[in-house]
């Protein structure tokens, strides 16, 4: 009889720890996120959220941005994604995302009080978190995600090393030919010329985008990636062939073709490179490489004058609501906190990276204003409202790998690149 | 009584059965079944599209294939140059030298260390810009051959490749070593009292006895290194362009860079059923070998 009622209230107490939480218990933000320089920030901010409301807010990092990546679509499969989460994926995904249902569309919460929330951030920022009327990939119009900071990719030169050049480093190269003539410098002076991470290859994308945009415009981008041109189009072939004279010129770095973007990072901060290829998030990162590195932020000099030079860029990182998280309102109202001038201000100023909010743009250091004056020319594939295939992507970008390696022409790539286009739209139009 | 027997006997391999059929068994069927799909790894609806997969993979995907070929030069290496240094350095720890239990350790130390950690080493270490190897090169006067290891198509496969065989050869060795530690020393002791030098002792006891482990040596050989990709990762990341690409790398690009998750599955299927016939030819071979 006492093992029998000790049994019972072992069961008892069993199903009372399973039970659901009690109401009024204290509200807990789950947030996942990739960003490990903005970890200890992002933690600060929590601190003060819950002193000021009440609400916990638990800030998750998975690193790096691949892991990451698997988690997201892992839980979204499983169903159990968390309050706040963000999508590193393309613009593509984003869509499933939506379509699966498991993004909340933050259009009604931005349009309340004349549209507050919503203008104070940058357009292009909100433009690559939005879907617009009749967009090609199937989504109910709206604002899916807030951005948290932007971020534009542009070049960056070292100033002691143009001195040592002999060019003064209060004039970075204005022409694509002025560029290519420095080049020729540096290869005599046997220093290494630009790095990037072009072995991670859509920083290759980028750079050759900027060139198309500059070279043709953005209607023939836009509508080579509709299928409307071919990639043989001379203008085309012409941004293939950029690569090469940037090669044989002697720009481009030693190992390029393999070269991540970190190890493209350590190189510029240790000063053993004249010039980068980099986003805005690199002032951080240099900072924290080597704080006296005395460098300067350009934009890609112009090939052409028929059309403006378009660089990457928009929202850095931004935060979606799950559509299906019972704190959704909670998880809007610390949205709107986050990005809200005082935090905005707070995560620029830890964290080295541009406020997503322009009402928070003040006491930036100067090279990152450099960055956000650029943000007038950017461009971002997220807004164009029609993506590449993949297969192209990849051809595109490996392509013009094989090109730097010496291994094929630019007439030669632009024709595989095609094929493998040509190959998706037959794939897609048999769907 | 029989039937309860029996049904006792079922009990005891049941929670076996069971981990293999939850975790094996049924993973197998579903990426099979999602093999025959276009799903994107995200959209709940996934549109059956029959053996469209199987089929690009086999006519219409050059790189996959490439990829194959990569890792099988790869496997070559390992196979060739790995297992010998493997056998060799097995072969003179088996005998009487000094150290020799210092060397086993030394030997083992490359395949514990994480592919990472040890990508990331060499990679530093084959550095066109201030690599240590090119360094010392240029230190000895043969700056002639210092250059990007692992940017230029030419080396970088071939340089991968010996990493890779640098990173696996202790596994080998650890087995041979075993295997040469069970043949009889009395044989050799007869041998030579019949008049036998070192080679003949290798050629007709040490060979004919180790056949089973380096048969095994070799299976486990292909198996782990036509797998092969952390390290791949880590130093290359696959290329210059597809230079270093390797079907675990083509795979990933398909899940991840591609959202065509049913495709990756179906490239996952195929991988496999290549493997096992490239096991079963080993197989052969080795029951042939034995005989």
């Amino acid at each position: 009889m006492k093992h029998k009622s000790l049994i019972l209230w072992g069961i008892l107490a069993f199903l009372a720890g399973c039970s659901a939480p009690k109401t009024g218990s204290k509200t807990t933000l789950n947030v996942w996120h990739w960003m490990t320089d903005r970890q200890s920030a992002f933690e600060e901010l929590a601190a003060r959220y819950e002193t000021q409301t009440g609400i916990k807010v638990n800030f998750e990092l998975y690193a790096p941005s691949d892991a990451y990546t698997q988690k997201v679509r892992a839980a979204a499969q499983g169903e159990n994604l968390p309050d706040v989460f963000g999508i590193l994926d393309k613009k593509s995904d984003f869509a499933s995302f939506v379509k699966a249902g498991h993004v909340l569309d933050l259009s009604p919460y931005m349009k309340e009080n004349t549209e507050e929330w919503k203008n104070k951030f940058f357009p292009k920022a909100l433009a690559v978190n939005e879907f617009t009327e009749g967009n090609s990939y199937g989504v109910n119009p709206g604002i899916y995600g807030a951005p948290i900071d932007v971020m534009t990719i542009q070049m960056l030169y070292n100033k002691d090393l143009f001195q040592q050049l002999g060019l003064d480093p209060r004039s970075p190269p204005q022409t694509f030919t002025e560029l290519l003539d420095i080049g020729k410098k540096i290869k005599a002076a046997n220093l290494q010329g630009m790095v990037s991470g072009w072995g991670e290859v859509w920083m290759i994308d980028c750079f050759a985008n900027n060139y198309a945009f500059n070279l043709m415009g953005e209607a023939k981008v836009l509508a080579t990636v509709r299928g409307e041109v071919p990639y043989t189009d001379p203008d085309w072939v012409k941004v293939f062939a950029l690569f090469k004279d940037l090669q044989d010129s002697g720009m481009l770095a030693s190992g390029l073709v393999t070269m991540i973007n970190k190890q493209a990072e350590q190189l510029f901060a240790n000063g053993n490179a004249v010039f980068a290829f980099n986003g805005s998030w690199c002032v951080n990162v240099y900072k924290s490489m080597n704080p006296k590195l005395n460098y300067g932020a350009f934009l890609p000099p112009q090939i052409s004058d028929a059309y403006l030079m378009r660089i990457w860029g928009g929202a850095g990182s931004s935060f979606l609501v799950n559509a299906k998280s019972k704190n959704k309102d909670e998880a809007v109202k610390f949205l709107k906190w986050l990005t809200d001038d005082g935090q905005q201000a707070y995560l620029a100023e830890a964290t080295s990276n541009l406020p997503a909010n322009r009402n928070s743009l003040k006491d930036i250091p100067p090279i990152l204003a450099q960055f956000s004056e650029a943000m007038e020319t950017s461009t971002h594939p997220s807004t164009w409202g029609v993506s590449e295939f993949s297969a192209v992507i990849e051809a595109f970008d490996k392509g013009i790998q094989s090109i730097i390696i010496g291994e094929k022409t630019p007439e030669q790539v632009a024709q595989e690149v095609q094929k493998i286009k040509e190959r998706e739209l037959a794939r897609k139009k048999a769907k | 009584m029989k039937i309860k027997s029996t049904l006792e006997n079922y009990l005891f391999v049941l929670p076996a059965v069971t981990i293999f059929t939850v975790f094996y068994i049924i993973p197998f069927v579903w990426v099979f079944q999602l093999g025959l799909t276009d799903w994107d790894g995200i959209l709940p609806t996934k549109q059956f599209v029959g053996i469209t997969n199987f089929k690009e993979i086999l006519f219409q995907d050059p790189i996959w294939w490439q990829s194959m070929l990569n890792a099988g030069y790869i496997t070559l290496i390992a196979l060739t140059f790995q297992n010998a240094l493997a056998f060799l350095l097995a072969w003179a720890c088996d005998r009487e030298i000094r150290m020799k239990n210092w060397f086993k350790v030394i030997f083992f130390i490359p395949p514990v260390l994480s592919e990472v950690v040890v990508g990331l080493v060499w990679q530093w270490i084959l550095n066109g810009n201030y690599g240590l190897l090119n360094h010392w090169l240029v230190r000895l006067g043969l700056s002639n051959l210092a250059h990007n290891w692992l940017s230029d198509p030419k080396t970088a496969l071939t340089t991968v490749a010996i990493i890779h065989s640098w990173k696996g050869f202790g596994w080998g060795f650890l087995i041979f070593l075993a295997g040469l530690q069970t043949i009889p020393r009395e044989l050799y002791e007869a041998a030579h009292v019949d008049g036998a030098n070192a080679w003949h002792s290798f050629r007709k006891i040490t060979m004919p006895l180790m056949v089973p482990v380096i048969v095994l040596v070799a299976i486990l050989t292909v198996l782990g290194t036509m797998q092969a990709f952390v390290l791949i990762i880590a130093m290359t990341g696959g290329g210059p362009a597809y230079h270093t690409q390797v079907p675990v790398l083509r795979i990933l690009a398909s899940m991840r860079g591609s959202s065509r998750f049913g495709y990756a599955c179906a490239q996952g299927i195929t991988f496999g059923v290549v493997l096992i016939i490239i096991s079963f030819i080993q197989y052969r071979f080795s029951k042939r070998a034995k005989a």
